[in-house]
């Protein structure tokens, strides 16, 4: 039975809320408890992690109890590891450039490095669109909205 | 009652012809009518996006221009549905039925007028129904305590998270989630610092806008990456002069859309049953009652008219508990909520009286924007329908961008960009799993409220547990509770299998590709 359960969706959706639970639960009793009158700032985590931790475990037992289906692969049919890659290195170079280049750098790598994510992106389209982008973007947020961030740069 | 609510009405309207708040007003439709249009683009995403840019402006023009969005994308998502047969927006999802199989036999711009009719006739109904049910909700509500305010917010979460999409027990541990997201931060009572992890950023809890933008924003588009199609532009060739329907279509149309309209209204009124619940009930309940349901799905224009006005009259009704009571129904509710969070507001009972400037403006802004919605789309809807070719790879990248620089604004930190992607990745892998992560926002949202009154109903109960039920008001809510989960139990006894097909049914992704591929 153990076999088929670990092939379910469900089985790691439930685990992962269980643990969840636990931990917070757990963790909220590092802080003061009080009491019912007087709650203390740990009283209302540790009722939601008990609350997550039993969802998590109906989750769980609903995963026992139903038939597996032909659809229980967590990942899609094709993973797009590299585009999800791009897609989360995007604002990971917003950041890196921004602190140390600026705001004009960090926007054309925002949309540059996503838009590669994409299976039929070219190098010059992609260019083109981050420099668009970046074009309207500074225009909007530096000079219209004002916001506090140097065009350029260099060091931190 | 009948001349305070016109006088207030009355006062509503100066508010929002003001100029910028028609400006703001016209912004917020625009662009909701927009990404309405544009397939993979949300009302959620483009909502959490426009938020950071609200910051500078007066609560009431940002308040007008979120919720403009909203509804907006209701009229271009329609477009979207009836011409190209993708329901990019779940509420749209019945739409299609009929609506695309009009498009085929050359009555879509037909189809697309008879739509634009409904949907002002639906929202129209939404704000009357507003205007006469907030105040009286409001003197009800004044009255609450915290024990009522505590069973009545479980009530909304509760609905919220078991009647929107997808399994009921997997809706509550979101919202539970969303409830331990909002605990992040100092306690408001003793100042601890709760799960921050140390980290003094996290001392003034998550940002709203980082959850919102890493959950609809880059989880979704990590969910949409290389799965949308080509869109196939074949009938997408419409006229200002084909909107037009025939004597007979309108005639048959008519009816079906008050009947749409007061299905929505009905809807609104119970949290959590959004604008989606309410199309599929009222496009079920239009063939149930028709003469000739086997026709159904072939290009009823019946089928395009009641679930159209049912979706706006619901979305106009959204706004109702969530102003009133400060009780958001959805996600985007809450997102709304939120954003007057930001501006110093306490959303609740108190808002009309202390705001009225915000609430009765928020409302005239409906017919305002209404109008600018039809005036929109009736001449403009070649201008949509280009729109429509937009292809998603020049668009999520530069979300992206927006994504970023949004969450930055909000602090001018770059910490909150870091936040946003751990969010958008966490997000994602709750989507794999088959997880809504909508309802995280609403727990988000309503959580520290929901302490605070919970603990406060503690101590003037002296910690007597059952004062929930001991209070009679209090007690009706709780008991809706229970009904709610002995329905849902029931629900999935009887037939454990049919629920997940009705209701996953729209807003994937994968299926809707393989739908548009049919």
């Amino acid at each position: 039975m153990f076999g088929t359960l670990v092939k379910k969706r469900d089985f790691y959706a439930g685990g992962l809320m269980t643990l969840l639970g636990a931990a917070v639960t757990l963790d909220s009793t590092t802080y003061t408890l009080g009491t019912l009158t007087h709650m203390g700032p740990g009283m209302f985590p540790l009722m939601l992690g008990i609350t997550l931790t039993i969802v998590g475990m109906l989750i769980l037992g609903a995963a026992i109890t139903t038939p597996l289906s032909d659809d229980e692969g967590i990942l899609p049919e094709k993973p797009e590891w590299f585009a999800w890659g791009c897609i989360l290195a995007g604002p990971i170079a917003f950041i890196i450039l921004g602190e140390f280049f600026g705001l004009v750098l960090a926007t054309f790598a925002c949309v540059f490095i996503p838009a590669f994510g994409d299976r039929t992106a070219t190098l010059k389209g992609s260019a083109i669109l981050a420099a668009g982008v970046t074009f309207f973007g500074v225009l909007l947020f530096s000079y219209v909205l004002k916001i506090p961030f140097p065009l350029f740069q260099l060091g931190h | 009652m009948f001349s305070t609510a016109l006088t207030d009405l009355w006062y509503g309207f100066g508010v929002a012809l003001e100029p910028h708040n028609v400006m703001w007003c016209f912004i917020g439709v625009f662009v909701g009518n927009m990404v309405g249009v544009l397939p993979g683009m949300g009302p959620l995403a483009t909502i959490s996006i426009l938020l950071p840019l609200t910051f500078g402006i007066k609560p009431v023009g940002a308040i007008l221009m979120l919720a403009g969005v909203f509804y907006g994308s209701q009229y271009g998502g329609a477009i979207c549905s009836i011409l190209l047969n993708l329901p990019c927006h779940p509420p749209h999802a019945v739409t299609c039925l009929d609506g695309f199989p009009l498009t085929k036999r050359g009555r879509g711009g037909a189809a697309l007028g008879i739509c634009v009719i409904s949907s002002f006739v639906g929202a129209s109904w939404g704000i009357t129904e507003m205007i006469f049910l907030a105040p009286i909700l409001v003197e009800v509500a004044l009255k609450f305590g915290p024990a009522e305010i505590c069973s009545l917010m479980l009530l909304g979460l509760l609905a919220g998270s078991t009647l929107a999409r997808g399994s009921p027990l997997k809706g509550v541990a979101m919202t539970v989630c969303g409830l331990l997201i909002g605990i992040v931060g100092s306690d408001i009572e003793t100042g601890t610092p709760r799960f921050t992890f140390g980290i003094p950023n996290l001392f003034d809890g998550v940002e709203i806008v980082a959850l919102a933008l890493g959950l609809f924003g880059i989880a979704e588009f990590m969910k949409s990456v290389n799965q949308l199609s080509e869109v196939d532009t074949k009938y997408t060739n419409v006229k200002f002069s084909d909107l037009r329907p025939t004597r007979e279509e309108f005639r048959r149309a008519v009816p079906a859309m008050f009947r749409g309209t007061i299905i929505g209204s009905l809807c609104a009124l119970i949290p959590g049953t959004g604008p989606t619940i309410a199309s599929f009930i009222s496009y079920a309940t239009e063939k149930k009652i028709s003469k000739t349901p086997e026709k159904f799905g072939t290009g009823m224009i019946e089928g395009v008219a009641c679930p159209e006005a049912s979706t706006h009259s619901s979305v106009q009704g959204d706004f109702i508990p969530t102003m009133s009571l400060g009780i958001p129904g959805d996600a985007v509710m809450a997102l709304i909520l939120g954003a007057l969070m930001i501006q110093g507001i306490v959303p609740g009972p108190q808002l009309i009286s202390e705001h009225p400037d915000i609430f009765w403006g928020l409302i005239a802004s409906f017919w305002v924007g209404n109008i600018i919605l039809v005036v929109l789309n009736v001449p403009m809807i070649g201008l949509w329908v280009k729109l429509l070719t937009i292809p998603y790879k020049y668009l999520y990248p530069s979300a992206m961008f927006f994504v970023a620089i949004g969450v930055y604004s909000t602090n001018n930190d770059m910490f909150e960009v870091g936040e946003v992607v751990l969010i958008g990745l966490f997000g994602y892998v709750l989507l794999l799993l088959d997880f809504h992560p909508a309802p995280i926002l609403l727990g988000f949202v309503l959580g520290p409220r929901f302490e605070e009154n919970f603990r406060r109903a503690m101590l003037i109960s002296r910690g007597d547990i059952f004062v929930f039920v001991k209070h009679p008001i209090s007690a009706v809510f709780i008991g809706l509770c229970v009904l709610l989960i002995v329905m849902q139990i029931y629900v999935r006894l009887r037939s454990p299998k049919s629920l997940p097909t009705e209701m996953a049914l729209p807003g994937d992704h994968h299926r809707k590709v393989s739908e548009a591929a049919e």
